[in-house]
């Protein structure tokens, strides 16, 4: 095997340029898949961030009594996904509201009546907390006779779900398109190190060689090749990545969202996907010359 | 297929080989005998490379059966053919050096493709290398080195492996007289040591001074008519 990375690396290190051309375009390659990746593994972190954070505001139509408030409540309690019902009324409410507006919370004391209904603030187990079994869980609540309207940001954690969900597709296509240019790559590289070396494969051949004996070297060329795009593509990201985040915990959202690369595990499996698909560059090649 | 000959090591029968509609061998039948030395000859384009590649496989054959060494080449299938090209050290007139690997690397490759340890291989390649007398010249590239010296590495690389059977296709075709003796020389000290060598040449001098069997080859049968 040592005389097989020898004959590898003397290849590469004869083909320099072609060989620095492929790490260089499997590098781009890699660092935009992974980017994408690493947005979705993000934003989904910061979704679900915002769904464990969800309360349902369940709104009760006017003049609900004191007994159909109770009745609400305890068939609210006896729903499997709802944690704790508090109960709001409408002053507190109000209250609250004047604390929120706090310097023109004098307009409100103008107001004849008090407008905010009484409500229920859900909190719910984390298992309803995905956007199908919160749309589930409001609608069976807005069905019961006491509840006028069920909140719960809805139509905002749809939309960015729908996004989300948009770019994930649009990088599975961009990842795909990469995957299939990679091994285009070092399949083109592998053939032209073949071309120029075919005389050299078919006196190994007079003299005995087997087809293995002469497509190792090669593949391991894919490979080293396949792997040293990765690793420099994931490298070059973690660089971004750094300097965004420095940034990043500078300003405001750095409390609240956390951003994360790649772990260890998973950057080494990027990297053996690289040096796979290096691999497979030189097979496609090999197959189509050694058949010569 | 004919009587069996214990002592043939290649035996063909009635080989054909065609190049579209034109035979370059036909209806050929020969046994070359276990450390005989053979000169086939013949003009320009009578079929003695075709016979030597049909030997190796370096062409299929289109009619008739070949036995190398008990074995029928037009059995073998794509992974049988290095092995069977192992029984043979092949020598061409253009030596067929691979110029970006050193004489020592040259002859090595060999053994490598074999699947011989380092150290063997070493051993070996240095052993031949020394007997060819190109010892001191091992890190050198093919290109740097004279006619006669190149084709002194073809032979140590077809040595090398010890093969039963050499088989040598011009080999003095491109070098002068002293060269050309030189290689021959070779050739008869291997021949000495057990193996069989076949050589392909028009070198009416080269046959003169030897006494081995000559097979005369004319539109790509054999001829029976005066040499040439």
């Amino acid at each position: 095997m040592k005389r097989f990375y020898h004959r590898a690396i003397k290849d590469i290190l004869e083909n320099r340029f072609l060989t620095a051309v492929t790490v260089i375009t499997i590098a781009l390659s890699i660092m935009i898949a992974a980017a994408f990746a690493l947005f979705f593994i993000n934003a989904g972190d910061i979704l679900n961030l915002w769904q464990k954070g969800i309360r349902m505001m369940v709104y009760l139509k006017p003049g609900t009594s004191e007994a159909g408030r109770l009745d609400t409540k305890y068939k609210l309690q006896n729903i499997s996904s709802v944690q704790a019902a508090r109960f709001i009324s409408s002053q507190e409410a109000m209250e609250k509201l004047k604390g929120q507006m706090a310097h023109h919370a004098a307009l409100l004391d103008n107001l004849n009546e008090n407008p905010l209904p009484d409500a229920f603030e859900l909190s719910l187990q984390p298992s309803a907390q995905k956007s199908a079994e919160l749309s589930f869980l409001a609608e069976r609540i807005a069905a019961l006779g006491t509840v006028a309207e069920v909140e719960y940001g809805q139509q905002w954690i749809n939309r960015f779900t729908g996004i989300i969900n948009l770019f994930r597709l649009a990088g599975y296509g961009i990842g795909a398109l990469f995957f299939m240019a990679t091994v285009f790559i070092v399949a083109n590289t592998i053939r032209l190190v073949l071309y120029s070396r075919r005389d050299e494969i078919e006196i190994m051949r007079l003299v005995g060689a087997t087809d293995r004996f002469i497509r190792i070297p090669f593949y391991l060329q894919g490979m080293i090749q396949g792997g040293a795009g990765t690793l420099i593509g994931l490298v070059v990201l973690f660089g971004g990545y750094f300097s965004l985040t420095s940034q990043f915990d500078q300003g405001l959202s750095g409390d609240f969202i956390s951003l994360r690369f790649f772990t260890p595990l998973a950057s080494a499996g990027i990297v053996a996907g690289g040096t796979c698909v290096g691999w497979l560059g030189s097979w496609v090649s090999l197959k189509q010359f050694m058949k010569t | 297929m004919t009587d069996v000959d214990s002592n043939a090591i290649i035996r063909m029968f009635h080989v054909n080989k065609r190049y579209g509609a034109k035979f370059a061998l036909h209806d050929l039948t020969l046994d070359i005998h276990k450390n005989e030395y053979l000169f086939i000859t013949g003009p320009s384009g009578a079929g003695k490379t075709t016979l030597l590649k049909l030997l190796y496989l370096g062409q299929p054959l289109t009619e008739g059966q070949i036995l190398v060494d008990g074995i029928n080449i037009s059995r073998i299938n794509r992974n049988g053919i290095p092995l069977l090209r192992r029984k043979f050290g092949i020598i061409f007139q253009d030596y067929k050096l691979i110029p970006t690997k050193s004489v020592y690397e040259n002859v090595a490759l060999v053994l490598e493709a074999a699947g011989r340890k380092p150290r063997l291989i070493e051993k070996k390649v240095r052993s031949v290398l020394r007997t060819v007398g190109m010892e001191d010249r091992m890190k050198s590239l093919p290109l740097s080195l004279s006619g006669g010296e190149q084709q002194r590495v073809a032979v140590a690389r077809a040595v090398v492996g010890d093969p039963k059977i050499i088989l040598a296709d011009e080999p003095t075709g491109s070098l002068d007289r002293e060269s050309a003796g030189i290689i021959m020389a070779y050739l008869d000290e291997f021949h000495s040591r057990g193996a069989t060598v076949v050589l392909a040449t028009h070198d009416k001098e080269l046959i003169k001074k030897s006494d081995a069997r000559v097979v005369q080859l004319r539109d790509g049968g054999l001829s029976s008519g005066p040499p040439l």
